[in-house]
């Protein structure tokens, strides 16, 4: 065990918070949340700053143009990002973090070539079509149908939660390509252009007002079949191919986010009861950026410990707790969204122990896969 | 950064394991903590770690094994005091004492300085059906004549102890856990293992996180009293002793819970690890405590 970060690691910090503090300048005033147009471009203005740096891909390998980081490496990054107050990867994300490393593991050499520089520098967006109305815990489930027709599929369905669908020029899609197999071996992955024609996108307004997401009707759309990724019916494992790639580091972010929202809201706790609640937060948040040291270290050593799970779980819950002492906290003050961010974050993080895998399914992953219990019927 | 165990770690750890399953099962645990058993744990290193060049977070992995096999006696008080005697080690404002019948010597941590206590001369009454039976209490109503111990400090201890009783406690957590896992595989109802019914499981996770999170926290803590130099240290020790405490505690329900019936009777081990939770819970400060530290350092 060794708390201290090596000389190459600090001396990668210190580079990286030398160029954030000449860059962040220029990005003080991001966008309203529901202003797509403008985040659009802030966000890919900001990746190409990232690009241009040499951090952009950082946990791919150099020859897809990533800078082969190591875990802790991308450990630092995120915690210094996040301290500087950067732009998040925001309309980057599906690209960067999710399909852009499934076509490094997956890709022909031809969809690397096409789409991989463009991730990486900002100037193509993507999103990902993977839930639809009746497959959301149960993704594997999903309907929609894609037909083999000459050299084409032709995709019929509905996909929803789809994160950027409206801001996005490719999509990550999960469609089914043989009715009779059992579910999970019936799903190929597609690269889907979404301009094509019979791509229908409609915004769809959360709780927090504006529109996060998108529902997209597919009717008849034609796509080349050399837009897959992987073999045919082979989509279920490719989509699970980048979890390697976040190597422990997915909640760095959000957990030193919520430090600093536990620091901020500190002088306002006056109340023995709350205070001590406070201070349940904070050694919750604590102790989660320790598993997650703990998690990019055995990352290092190549191992895959059940952490990334825990962290996942523990945190959601851990954020939603922090999030009723902040509206206790502050009582009437709370009413209003445009104050304070406090009470945004408490809306938006009712989200997270439903997004990317609900609370209960995590549980059912953890006491079957870590804890060797039986299997739910599926 | 490092925040796992080294391959000597690993190998410390399986060292101290191999001989608590092989020495210390459940029979001679629930025979009680006796001087031969303290002799044995100190011819294995377990109280001169330090001494022999091993570091805290190697000490806490330790501790968290004693932890896993409920080990009883004043092991953290033992240890802080260098092992040679058998010793108890308390907050100076407390009257009731563990052991006392063992005790070799007594220690009382008060805010600036560190007490011996008479023990020759000392007045105590045992008291009947300690909360754990594996720890026998007595009441003090005056300590008498203490003498100074200087060159000690005793903020330091009082880190220290709340390091390792967290350690312990992890280890608590950790071996209720697996019970618990093997209980629901075990026991059928409905005629299928109760641990494939969803309202169990979801128990059985929420024990692995908590216990994993407190893993975190414990081994970071360990690492901080090794690195000095590294901020956030008096944080990160109270962050371990309420997380670790708290999931001790908070899995000796979940586990009564899950071995049902079983869970409320003598014979099945769960109550010894839960009361020994809340003991542990006293020592060094509560976890409330620890929270209320925690918010004064936000």
């Amino acid at each position: 065990m060794e708390l201290r970060y090596s000389d190459s690691d600090e001396a990668f910090r210190a580079r990286l918070s030398e160029w954030l503090k000449s860059e962040l300048p220029q990005f003080a005033n991001a966008p309203h949340r529901d202003d797509w147009e403008h985040r659009r471009r802030f966000d890919t203005d900001w990746q190409k700053r990232v690009f241009d740096a040499g951090y952009a891909g950082l946990n791919w390998p150099k020859q897809y143009g990533g800078a082969d980081a190591s875990p802790t490496e991308q450990l630092i990054f995120f915690e210094e990002t996040t301290k500087a107050k950067a732009p998040y990867v925001g309309v980057n994300f599906v690209g960067t973090l999710h399909a852009g490393p499934t076509l490094v593991e997956e890709g022909t050499a031809e969809q690397k070539a096409e789409h991989l520089p463009r991730i990486l520098s900002g100037e193509e967006v993507w999103c990902q079509g993977f839930s639809e109305p009746n497959a959301g815990s149960d993704l594997a489930g999903l309907a929609t149908r894609a037909e083999r027709d000459g050299d084409h599929y032709v995709l019929n369905g509905q996909k929803t939660w789809c994160s950027f669908g409206h801001v996005a020029d490719v999509g990550e899609f999960l469609v089914r390509t043989d009715q009779n197999a059992p579910k999970h071996r019936g799903i190929s992955w597609l690269i889907l252009p979404m301009d094509l024609p019979g791509i229908e996108i409609r915004p769809i307004k959360t709780v927090l007002g504006s529109s996060e997401f998108c529902e997209v009707f597919l009717t008849d759309v034609r796509v080349p079949i050399s837009n897959r990724v992987g073999e045919e019916n082979d989509g279920w494992r490719v989509t699970n191919v980048t979890l390697k790639y976040e190597r422990g580091t997915a909640f760095v972010g959000e957990l030193i986010d919520s430090l600093r929202l536990c620091a901020d809201l500190a002088n306002t706790v006056k109340d023995p009861v709350d205070r001590r609640e406070l201070g349940r937060s904070l050694a919750d948040f604590d102790a989660l950026w320790s598993l997650t040291k703990r998690n990019v270290s055995q990352s290092v050593t190549g191992q895959v410990g059940p952490g990334s799970m825990m962290v996942k779980l523990a945190y959601s819950e851990a954020r939603q707790r922090f999030g009723e002492l902040c509206l206790r906290v502050l009582g009437r003050d709370a009413l209003s969204l445009a104050d304070n961010e406090l009470i945004e974050e408490r809306l938006r993080t009712q989200a997270l122990t439903i997004a990317a895998g609900a609370s209960q399914i995590q549980r059912n992953i953890i006491s079957e896969r870590v804890l060797g219990l039986p299997r739910e019927p599926r | 950064m490092f925040l796992d165990l080294s391959d000597d770690q690993v190998a410390l750890q399986q060292g101290i394991r191999a001989l608590l399953s092989g020495r210390f099962g459940s029979e001679r645990i629930r025979a009680g903590f006796d001087r031969e058993m303290f002799d044995e744990l100190a011819d294995a290193g377990v109280f001169s770690l330090i001494a022999d060049g091993f570091s805290w977070a190697d000490a806490v992995i330790v501790f968290e094994q004693l932890g896993e096999f409920c080990v009883p006696g004043p092991l953290v008080g033992s240890f802080l005091a260098g092992g040679e005697r058998i010793t108890g080690v308390y907050a100076e404002s407390t009257r009731t004492i563990e052991h006392i019948a063992d005790l070799e010597a007594l220690i009382l941590l008060d805010e600036e300085k560190v007490l011996a206590v008479d023990l020759a001369n000392l007045v105590a009454e045992s008291l009947d059906w300690p909360l754990d039976p594996l720890t026998p209490v007595a009441r003090v109503a005056d300590f008498g004549e203490t003498t100074l111990l200087a060159g000690i400090d005793p903020v330091e201890w009082r880190q220290r102890g709340a390091v390792l009783t967290a350690a312990y406690c992890l280890g608590l957590s950790s071996r209720l856990c697996e019970m618990s896992v093997a209980y629901a595989k075990e026991r059928l109802q409905f005629d299928r293992p109760i641990g494939s019914f969803q309202a169990i499981k979801h128990l059985l996770a929420d024990m692995a996180m908590r216990t994993e999170v407190a893993r975190a926290a414990v081994y970071n803590a360990g690492a901080h009293l090794d690195a000095s130099d590294v901020a956030g240290l008096t944080r990160s020790i109270s962050v371990a002793k309420a997380l670790a405490c708290e999931a001790a505690i908070r899995c000796g329900k979940d586990a009564t819970q899950v071995h049902g019936g079983m869970g409320y009777t003598w014979e099945v081990d769960v109550h010894l690890y839960l009361k020994r939770a809340w003991v542990l819970d006293t020592h060094f400060g509560s976890h409330e405590h620890h929270f209320d530290h925690v918010a004064e350092t936000a």
